[in-house]
């Protein structure tokens, strides 16, 4: 069911990453909301679920941000398919798990899917590689608005949007950007910079979101306190913290080639050569290794152009993809293979590391 | 005599007009009838104004009384066990233990930002519409019918051009 997306040409987060900068892989908005006269998800009966779910999908699909896009009933998915889905982080772990009578829109580009009886009866998200906050703001701001056209949004003067679980009140908005650390874990700086970070009310997490792993290095940054602050300057505030986090960054990557250059570059050396030679891969290893490429990359030890699909990787390699692209049911171990053997595939044309780049830059 | 007092809780007029006093403080009620049976006033027992005005008094105190949702029948137990409200309904029903659970988890306890205007003003649209059509059908029934004429005129000027609305009053 979800081919078309997978075979999607133009898809945001694997296929637009050009303008992947250093450090910030993508930018992403969400914004919560519910409908009047009817309880939200967890408290509705079947037939307001479905009741819901039509009512607000028959009016996203006369959006023009959603022609040509996909609707799809979350039963009528496979547990592969959720998973490819939840992946790309187009729909979350709680959806996957939600009763009947739920689904998620996703427009043409994957840049905007929306989420109907999650934890609240929609769920607009909008994903935008780069560090963009305040464009993807004004997006999914119009969005918003264009929604509010055709659906009576509960609202109330005191609590602002009004939403099932108090931490969402008010906004509704949480922003997040998924940051590429390597140099502050490296040099044991990250749990230092998460700790400082969330005393700001900013909260740091993995890959996935909750409780999930940083594999990669990569982080989820994000504002916990929707209310009591316009959406303007949440991103504001966010996106400053943001920006002394990269320089945090960048500093931390050029102290480790200073302080211990060549355990470094040995690292960065071994991720090349076993991501081009390795048979067996699993993905913690994948992302690992990619990691220090993406890192490479930054460091111009490899042609720019290559970030892009290095972010892709990062994507493709996650067991669902792998396990999807394989076609049939496979085994962890047999996961494992495959995706050694698209990764070799993939790298072979990757021109040699330049080493005198570094020597220039430090 | 003096004027009629009213119900406190309908506005009809007032027959029962209770005093007590609670933590020191004098409280009076006045009632009708009928609320004061449906409040359990006329039962010397097992009556008392601070139960009546129960909302207020946990308020001040911020101590949970057991309340529900008159719309999704979430409980004060619900609501402490989730930490999720069940529906739009539940805001007021809560507000009293929502607020300072609020003041520790946002920056502010009083939304800033954006407004969905479009879709307040539709809802306030629908409530002026049925506002007009319960006119127009009081007036019919009452033989009314220069006022049902103006309750008709109005109904079709909302329905043709809903933006006159703010500008009309019933």
């Amino acid at each position: 069911m979800i081919e078309a997306l997978l075979n999607c040409e133009n898809a945001e987060l694997t296929h637009k990453t050009q303008k992947g900068t250093p450090v910030v892989l993508s930018t992403r908005l969400r914004l919560a909301r519910n409908l009047v006269d009817t309880p939200f998800p967890e408290r509705a009966s079947m037939a307001q679920r479905s009741d819901i779910l039509s009512k607000c999908a028959t009016h996203l699909s006369g959006l023009g941000k959603m022609a040509k896009g996909n609707f799809f009933e979350i039963s009528s998915l496979s547990d592969l398919e959720k998973q490819v889905l939840v992946e790309r982080h187009l729909i979350s772990r709680e959806l996957c798990e939600s009763k009947q009578g739920s689904g998620v829109y996703i427009d043409k580009d994957q840049t905007c899917s929306v989420m109907i009886n999650e934890e609240d009866h929609l769920r607009i998200q909008f994903l935008k590689s780069g560090f963009q906050l305040k464009s993807v703001w004004k997006q999914i701001d119009r969005f918003d608005s264009d929604l509010e056209t055709g659906l009576d949004v509960a609202f109330d003067a005191e609590f602002g949007y009004l939403t099932a679980c108090p931490t969402n009140l008010g906004t509704g908005l949480r922003a997040s950007v998924m940051m590429h650390l390597p140099g502050l874990v490296l040099s044991g700086q990250m749990e230092r910079v998460a700790r400082a970070v969330s005393q700001l009310g900013i909260a740091v997490r993995g890959l996935f979101g909750e409780g999930s792993d940083a594999t990669g290095h990569v982080f989820q940054i994000s504002n916990q306190q929707t209310l009591g602050e316009r959406e303007e300057d949440i991103v504001t505030r966010l996106g400053n913290v943001l920006k002394t986090v990269i320089d945090h960054e960048v500093n931390a990557r050029f102290k480790c080639l200073e302080d211990s250059g060549s355990k470094l570059l040995d690292h960065i050396g071994r991720a090349y050569g076993l991501l081009r030679n390795a048979h067996v891969l699993t993905s913690t290893e994948a992302m690992h290794h990619l990691s220090l490429l993406r890192l490479a990359v930054d460091f111009e030890m490899l042609p720019e152009t290559k970030r892009a699909d290095i972010d892709r990787f990062f994507i493709e390699c996650q067991p669902g993809h792998v396990q999807y692209a394989a076609n049939k049911g496979i085994e962890p171990d047999a996961r494992d293979v495959c995706r050694a053997t698209k990764l070799r595939k993939e790298l072979a044309s990757l021109p040699a590391l330049d080493f005198d780049k570094v020597a220039d830059l430090a | 005599m003096g004027e009629i007092l009213k119900c406190s809780n309908c506005d009809s007029p007032a027959t029962v007009h209770l005093t007590q006093i609670i933590n020191n403080k004098i409280i009076k009620v006045d009632l009708c009838e009928a609320c004061a049976q449906a409040k359990g006033v006329t039962n010397p027992e097992g009556f008392s104004l601070a139960d009546l005005l129960g909302q207020s008094t946990f308020a001040q105190e911020g101590e949970a009384q057991k309340v529900q949702c008159p719309d999704c029948g979430l409980s004060t137990a619900d609501f402490r066990h989730k930490g999720r409200l069940g529906c739009a309904s539940c805001f007021a029903v809560f507000a009293p233990l929502l607020r300072p659970a609020l003041e520790d988890m946002h920056a502010g306890t009083y939304h800033k930002g954006k407004t969905p205007e479009l879709a307040l003003s539709r809802q306030s649209a629908v409530a002026h519409l049925e506002k007009l059509e319960h006119a127009l059908a009081q007036a019919i029934s009452d033989e009314a019918y220069e006022d049902a004429a103006k309750y008709r005129d109005q109904i079709r000027a909302l329905k043709e051009c809903p933006e006159t609305l703010e500008y009309s009053q019933p």
